[in-house]
């Protein structure tokens, strides 16, 4: 089956002053994909993915998200993605269903969807009780948790995810995991960054950037093979040697 | 001391880093001193008056002239009707109208008296009192033509014989600057580092709280004392306001109030939760007080009791007194030992206060 | 629309979430309006005098009892010589220094004119000028009434002013402050809350997550401005209370001309402070830069000096400054009863401030980077 591309990017290329934060990026993500974006800290992932959500703009090179061009249609690309940033970013001082109603709000959903969509989100995450708690009150794990619920709420074609699971403990994690393999399952694309090895394994295809370039990019048992190695970690660190 | 120091050139970096607070912070000082010097003032110049003249005599028109070559009124309206002076005052905007009565001229030469009415817009007081003021010593002085004699004083104006505003917002510019520079700059930029949970970092670090302190307030220090300096020359070089007494002396005063405004900011530091709270306790606990209750633009003799008594504990009202005192005045220690002490004790009080809440919250 | 309500019902759960904030908005601003407005006098009194007397005649006499009774001064200490009195001026204990020497009474008598010296401590210019103004009209009644004693003027020509002071006949100072500082309070209040909280959401990140949403630059600046400026007029309102009930300040214009103006003044302040915070990075760096803006606006506003007796230059710079024009309907309005069409140049030129301010805020708000 010829899946169709949601993400495509051609030769981009983003330089801060004279440092250059990506090199020359070339790939497309497929819809339905789990993408994975891996590197160590510094290796330009962000960077490319906050040009992905037009948060940047890339000093050359073509960007489509969602069909639109990134440089000349970003409203219309962020109408369509859903983002969640390294940094814990929902309102600490608005309570959890506050935070929702407003995302929602701001991507159009209308009041009787998202009562019905954030009701159902808040169940599954077992946070029905607890709606009108204040966001700072939660636990690291439970605020990422959380900002994923959110970031998905308007069932967005693609959602960014830039080191979510960073700072969480393992069964956190894996019960993360789960919700982007939930997501990923009800048709949303999953671009997500993360510089757990383990949780490459997890995606369908994976790049792996080193110093501003993708060094690598295959489904996770490819480059296995490809490099002889038994993890990813090992794929990982011949790559970066 | 190399860990200090190390510590130090960091803090630095981040401040210099930062050129548009810096900039701002130079600009500052300059800025105050050109508007203090050239735009603020109370002397009275050209205030626009309208006249309306009932009696159009030799001797009105005589007293006109006189009003309007005094350099203190300009003519902007000749009014018919007392109806006039309402819409004279809020259209044109004159702040006085000379009203002579008819007949006035006649009466003065016949009886001796005449009558003229000053019509103030008292909305700006102090402006309607030097006016009629002036108005009244002008028509005095004609209707006496010099026959009155008697006693005659002699006027000196010690310390500004050219009556400079400027002069008196020298010291004040000097102490707001430094307690913006020190309280407000360092009570932000600690309760930054408290928000954001890299104070935890370097307290865990083998620098001793004191250091810590230390090395987020030199920068500050440095800064503070380039501002007096620059205060002081240009006050110098464009306002000609000159340092007479030893500025050797007047530096370390500078040095001390830097040092209280330090320590008070640190006190805010630990009482404030985040930069917000902060900046406003800054503002509204030291801008406006140390703005409004130091002498600074109005008079602190002329506050009532109690505001005079709250004045005392507002420690920039010591240093401007000291500053007065060494630059304008050229008075030496002697003259500002118990002003100095006074500084002192608010440094000792705040430091105690701080190292107090430091403790406590590091526990 | 729905969007635009969205983001004023999260400023709005926000703003009144923030238990140490509230109180800081709405109590510390009254508190000083009720302090500070005794502060802010120039109304001259207790202006300390030291007079050596050397003469101790009655004609001394006279004048140091006219120096007693009157309202102004404060007679610190007589008798003592020159040098010492001088000495007290340089050590701050004094203001002025009235030195009559030892043959006054015997000059007048005799020759008609007899001098006398008023040294006085200048640094603070208009003081000075004003307690000269003081002792001059002192001693011309004075020498009137020794004119008037000796019967050496029979046919004395008097001009008799009176001074009618509209608006204010008992130049109650308070009635000139209390606008003044409420402007203050408020331009204070908008202005550093829009902008501190914009750049905070910066710096914590919540922008970025917002940025990365649909959206549009116009409602999210809209809804930082709204609640501010419901918060300004809300300030504004309990000023305006307080001056009322605790110092009678008039109301003579309308209150609608009044709150139109505010409503429009409060516009321009916040698309400054919200254009700050656009071009900031850290709440530092926008509490200075306000911090700058701000005293360069009241100092030229004429809060506390008149327009007037400013440059041109200052008054031409005063244009620019929506303080000024605030400064000027405030005191109008409540002071003179000023109507719409007495302040329509204020209104006109702050609606075109606050159109350009605003309209630059949003343009320079950026989504991308």
């Amino acid at each position: 089956m010829d899946k169709k591309k949601v993400i495509t990017v051609e030769n981009l290329v983003k330089k801060f002053g004279h440092f250059t934060a990506n090199n020359n990026l070339n790939f497309h993500v497929d819809q339905g994909e789990i993408f994975g974006f891996l590197g160590a800290n510094g290796a330009g992932k962000t960077t490319a993915m906050r040009i992905l959500c037009g948060l940047s703009s890339p000093t050359s090179g073509k960007v489509e998200v969602a069909g639109f061009d990134v440089s000349h249609q970003a409203e219309e690309v962020k109408k369509r993605i859903g983002y969640m940033s390294q940094k814990f970013s929902l309102f600490e001082d608005l309570s959890i269903w506050e935070n929702m109603r407003f995302f929602a709000t701001v991507y159009g959903l209308s009041s009787s969807e998202f009562k019905a969509r954030g009701e159902d989100l808040l169940r599954k995450l077992n946070l029905y009780k607890e709606r009108k708690r204040l966001v700072s009150t939660l636990s690291l794990g439970w605020k990422q948790k959380l900002a994923f619920s959110v970031a998905i709420l308007h069932q967005p074609s693609i959602v960014f995810l830039d080191e979510p699971t960073g700072g969480v403990d393992p069964i956190t994690r894996r019960q993360f995991w789960e919700m982007i393999y939930e997501a990923a399952e009800n048709g949303i694309t999953v671009f997500v960054t993360t510089h757990y090895m383990d949780e490459a394994e997890y995606c369908d295809r994976v790049t792996i950037m080193v110093d501003g370039r993708i060094d690598a990019l295959d489904t996770p048992a490819e480059l296995k093979k490809q490099y002889n190695a038994a993890s990813m970690n090992d794929v990982f660190l011949a790559l970066a040697r | 001391m190399n860990r200090f120091i190390a510590f130090v050139k960091k803090e630095f970096l981040h401040i210099f880093r930062d050129y548009r607070t810096m900039l701002i912070l130079f600009i500052m000082p300059i800025a105050q001193i050109l508007i203090f010097g050239f735009a603020i003032t109370t002397e009275i110049k050209d205030a626009s008056i309208a006249i309306l003249d009932k009696s159009k005599d030799e001797v009105t028109r005589e007293l006109t002239q006189k009003l309007l070559s005094s350099g203190y009124f300009n003519n902007d309206a000749y009014l018919t009707s007392e109806s006039q002076i309402e819409p004279a005052f809020n259209d044109q905007r004159v702040k006085m109208v000379v009203v002579f009565e008819p007949e006035f001229g006649r009466n003065l030469q016949k009886e001796g008296t005449a009558n003229v009415q000053l019509v103030c817009d008292a909305s700006d007081p102090n402006q309607a009192r030097m006016l009629s003021q002036f108005a009244e010593g002008i028509f005095a002085s004609y209707a006496s033509q010099g026959v009155v004699k008697g006693i005659q004083p002699e006027v000196r104006m010690f310390y500004n014989e050219s009556l400079e505003g400027v002069y008196m917002s020298i010291p004040g510019i000097m102490a707001m600057i430094l307690m913006l520079v020190s309280a407000m700059m360092t009570s932000i930029s600690i309760t930054r580092e408290k928000e954001y949970g890299s104070m935890e970092v370097l307290l865990i670090s083998p620098l001793k709280p004191l250091q810590i302190i230390m090395g987020k307030v030199t920068p500050y220090v440095m800064m503070a004392l380039i501002n007096a300096v620059s205060i002081l020359a240009l006050g110098y070089f464009v306002f000609g306001v000159p340092v007479k007494g030893s500025i050797i002396l007047l530096l370390m005063e500078c040095l001390l109030f830097t040092i209280l405004a330090l320590s008070l900011g640190i006190l805010i530091s630990t009482v404030a939760k985040n930069q917000m709270v902060a900046m406003f306790m800054s503002m509204f606990a030291l801008m406006l007080p140390v703005i409004l209750l130091s002498g600074f633009i109005f008079p602190v003799e002329n506050m009532p009791l109690p505001l005079r008594i709250i004045s005392n504990i507002i420690p920039p009202k010591w240093f401007i007194i000291i500053v007065k005192t060494i630059m304008l005045k050229g008075g030496g220690l002697l003259y500002v030992w118990k002003e100095t002490l006074i500084l002192i004790g608010f440094v000792v009080l705040f430091v105690t206060l701080s190292v107090k809440k430091f403790k406590i919250r590091l526990q | 629309m729905r969007i635009l309500l969205a983001l004023l019902q999260k400023e709005f759960l926000q703003i009144f979430r923030n238990r140490t904030m509230l109180p800081l908005i709405f109590v510390m601003p009254l508190v000083q309006l009720i302090i500070l407005v005794n502060a802010a006098t120039m109304d001259m009194k207790n202006i300390s005098i030291t007079v050596a007397d050397m003469d101790l005649s009655s004609t001394s006499r006279l004048l140091i009892n006219k120096l007693e009774a009157s309202p102004f001064f404060k007679l610190e200490e007589l008798s003592i010589n020159k040098e010492d009195a001088i000495d007290r001026l340089q050590d701050n204990k004094t203001d002025v220094v009235i030195f009559i020497p030892n043959k006054l009474e015997a000059d007048v008598n005799r020759e008609g004119i007899g001098k006398m010296q008023i040294i006085t401590d200048a640094i603070d210019a208009s003081k000075a000028q004003l307690s000269f103004g003081y002792l001059s009209n002192m001693i011309r009644e004075l020498n009137l009434s020794i004119a008037i004693n000796q019967q050496s003027l029979p046919n004395l020509n008097q001009i008799k002013s009176e001074a009618l002071y509209w608006f204010n006949p008992e130049l109650n100072y308070k009635y000139y402050m209390l606008p003044a500082i409420m402007a203050i309070l408020v331009t204070i209040i908008g202005m550093f809350l829009s902008a501190l909280n914009l750049v905070r959401e910066k710096e914590v990140g919540t922008a970025e997550q917002i940025n990365v949403t649909p959206i549009r630059k116009s409602h999210f600046i809209i809804g930082k401005l709204v609640p501010f400026l419901i918060i300004g007029l809300l300030e504004l309102t309990l000023a305006l209370l307080v001056a009322k009930i605790l110092y009678d300040l008039p109301v003579n214009g309308s209150l609608l001309v009044l709150y139109t103006f505010a409503f429009i003044y409060l516009v321009a302040v916040l698309g400054i402070g919200l254009l700050i915070s656009t071009k900031s990075q850290t709440q530092q760096q926008v509490m200075m830069l306000s911090f700058f803006f701000l005293l360069v606006f009241v100092l030229l506003s004429g809060a506390f000096t008149s327009v007037d007796n400013m440059p041109y230059i200052a008054q031409k710079l005063n244009r620019l400054n929506p303080l000024y024009y605030f400064m000027n309907v405030i005191r109008m309005v409540l002071i003179k009863g000023a109507g719409f069409s007495d302040v329509f140049l204020e209104i006109r030129s702050t609606l075109v401030i606050a159109i350009i301010s605003v309209s630059l805020a949003v343009f320079s708000y950026r989504k991308t980077t």
